[in-house]
């Protein structure tokens, strides 16, 4: 708890870049809102959705890039591993993995305050935008949030890890990156592919970070079969993460001196 | 407090193995302070990271403080405190007293006995003037003083320092030397660093080990150390010629004589 707390405070150090990232995060969010806004008064109902649902979506999705880190990084861990300096934190008598998670939950409350509130305020205000049907839905939207980014953070820390064996995380980097971008229902609703494809992406993690959480909001999905799908995959993930550290240990050169 | 018997790691670079550890035995008393010399790449840095429970073995046996480091890891951690000089647990952007309310939270060390410990470390390492600094903003001297406070607030009876003393002027060394050399002599704490500066090991250590090609080559006194050199060697002299004459030696390292790939580099 204390560590999450100064993950916050941490983070809290960077108020310029977390206003420069809320800047771009809105104006994104405006431009996409229009695009969403020409493709629903095309299609009505496309998904399920109104076009006031797939503004509001846009605007929500615009709101998680900050706390679930959608574009990927967020942790020090791979520039803990290029450096070697992840030495130290092996020493701790602590988990490695939920050390990173404790400081990543205080990052994402930080970033939730500095980085999701102003596009969601600037959406409402210039679009309007749905509002959850009252504190029940705000509640289950909240714990989706949360497990939300336990999600993002259980991809992003196997990807950070990976860096042990693969030397440079760049590439990987990129790749996660697209991979979330897509999958998390950033780019378009997932709600809207057609046949295979759309299952496909909706049952994969990254769907657990955006869409869902999103879909809990909006109050379009059984709030019970969201926070089970999102569990599974938080508890999919973390224990993936576990594997790894361990696999870590044993194998990894630890770079530099 | 550290038994190492027939120690061995061995790292795949690319296909081949590299031995960065072999057949490594020694074994330091309670109180003890060995200084721990050898060229680059010569495996002092990965004989740390194995007593600290960093690396596991890949042969020979392994005890520090009673335990098999990287089977009991976490039961080591209260046990041992660790500074490596290149490096900072500290956190970059907190104020140095934020890092060390988190060690204490992290060691689950109680307020009043950490508090206590605080004080006396502060007064020794001269820490009060930048207890309310961030990190980043410390010279690397006080950062230096920072991180070894924070490797002994949980109070460990074994201190590793892996070169504390790298890249500091004068007056910071003899300010970390004399903290030490105080540590050792009051408190009773084994303390195993390794160095490049040969200052800190004739001023502080009572033993010296030379590793050299993932082996032990000398084990001794400073004085035993300079004896090596016939006629009135200093410590300079009878190192060199240590270094020297393994790197000449086919015996010692039947392969090739190129260092270690930079991935185990000391």
């Amino acid at each position: 708890m204390r560590l999450i707390g100064y993950g916050f405070r941490r983070h809290a150090t960077y108020w310029a870049a977390a206003a420069a990232g809320a800047f771009t995060n809105t104006v994104f969010g405006v431009l996409r809102a229009y695009v969403l806004i020409a493709l629903w008064q095309a299609r009505p109902g496309l998904g399920g959705y109104e076009v006031v649902d797939a503004v509001t979506f846009c605007f929500l999705t615009q709101a998680y890039i900050g706390p679930m880190q959608v574009f990927g990084g967020g942790l020090d861990l791979p520039q803990r591993i290029r450096t070697g300096d992840v030495a130290l934190d092996l020493v701790r008598p602590a988990s490695l993995q939920l050390w990173c998670l404790s400081e990543d939950l205080g990052r994402a409350a930080y970033l939730f305050v500095a980085r999701s509130v102003p596009p969601a305020l600037v959406g409402a205000l210039l679009f309007g935008i749905v509002l959850p049907a009252g504190p029940a839905t705000w509640a289950a939207f909240m714990v989706s949030f949360v497990l939300g980014v336990v999600v993002s953070f259980g991809w992003r820390y196997l990807v950070a890890l990976a860096t042990c064996w693969v030397i440079d995380d760049r590439g990987l980097s990129v790749l996660s990156t697209i991979l979330t971008t897509f999958f998390s229902g950033l780019m378009l609703p997932l709600v809207i592919f057609p046949g295979w494809l759309g299952t496909l992406a909706r049952s994969l993690p990254w769907a657990a970070m955006v869409q869902v959480p999103a879909d809990v909001y909006l109050g379009k999905t059984s709030v019970a079969g969201a926070l089970a799908f999102q569990t599974f995959w938080a508890a999919a993930l973390l224990g993936a993460g576990a594997l790894a550290t361990a696999a870590a240990r044993r194998k990894v050169v630890i770079q530099g001196g | 407090m550290i038994e190492v018997d027939r120690l061995g790691r061995t790292f795949k670079v690319r296909g081949t193995v590299v031995h960065a550890v072999r057949d490594l035995s020694f074994a330091v008393e309670a109180g003890e302070f060995v200084g721990c010399l050898g060229p680059n790449g010569a495996g002092k840095s990965t004989t740390i990271k194995m007593l600290t429970g960093i690396l596991a073995p890949t042969s020979g046996r392994l005890r520090v403080a009673g335990l098999d480091p990287s089977r009991r890891r976490m039961a080591l951690a209260r046990m041992i405190g660790v500074v490596f000089g290149q490096r900072t647990t500290l956190w970059w952007d907190l104020p140095l007293k934020d890092s060390f309310e988190l060690v204490r939270l992290l060691y689950k060390v109680d307020r009043r006995v950490f508090r206590r410990r605080l004080d006396e470390l502060c007064s020794l390492l001269e820490l009060g003037d930048f207890l309310a600094t961030p990190v980043r903003q410390l010279s690397l001297g006080q950062r230096m003083r920072g991180d070894i406070a924070a490797a002994l607030l949980h109070d460990p009876p074994i201190l590793v320092l892996d070169e504390p003393t790298i890249g500091l002027d004068v007056v910071s060394k003899a300010g970390v030397r004399d903290f030490l050399r105080r540590l050792n002599a009051e408190h009773g704490t084994t303390i195993l660093l390794t160095t490049h500066d040969l200052g800190d090991i004739e001023q502080l250590c009572r033993r010296v080990m030379l590793i050299d090609h993932g082996r032990l080559a000398f084990d001794g006194t400073v004085a035993g150390l300079r004896a090596v050199v016939p006629g009135e060697a200093s410590i300079e002299e009878a190192v060199t010629h240590l270094y020297l004459s393994s790197r000449r030696s086919p015996r010692t390292h039947p392969h090739r004589p190129a260092p270690d790939p930079p991935s185990v580099t000391a």
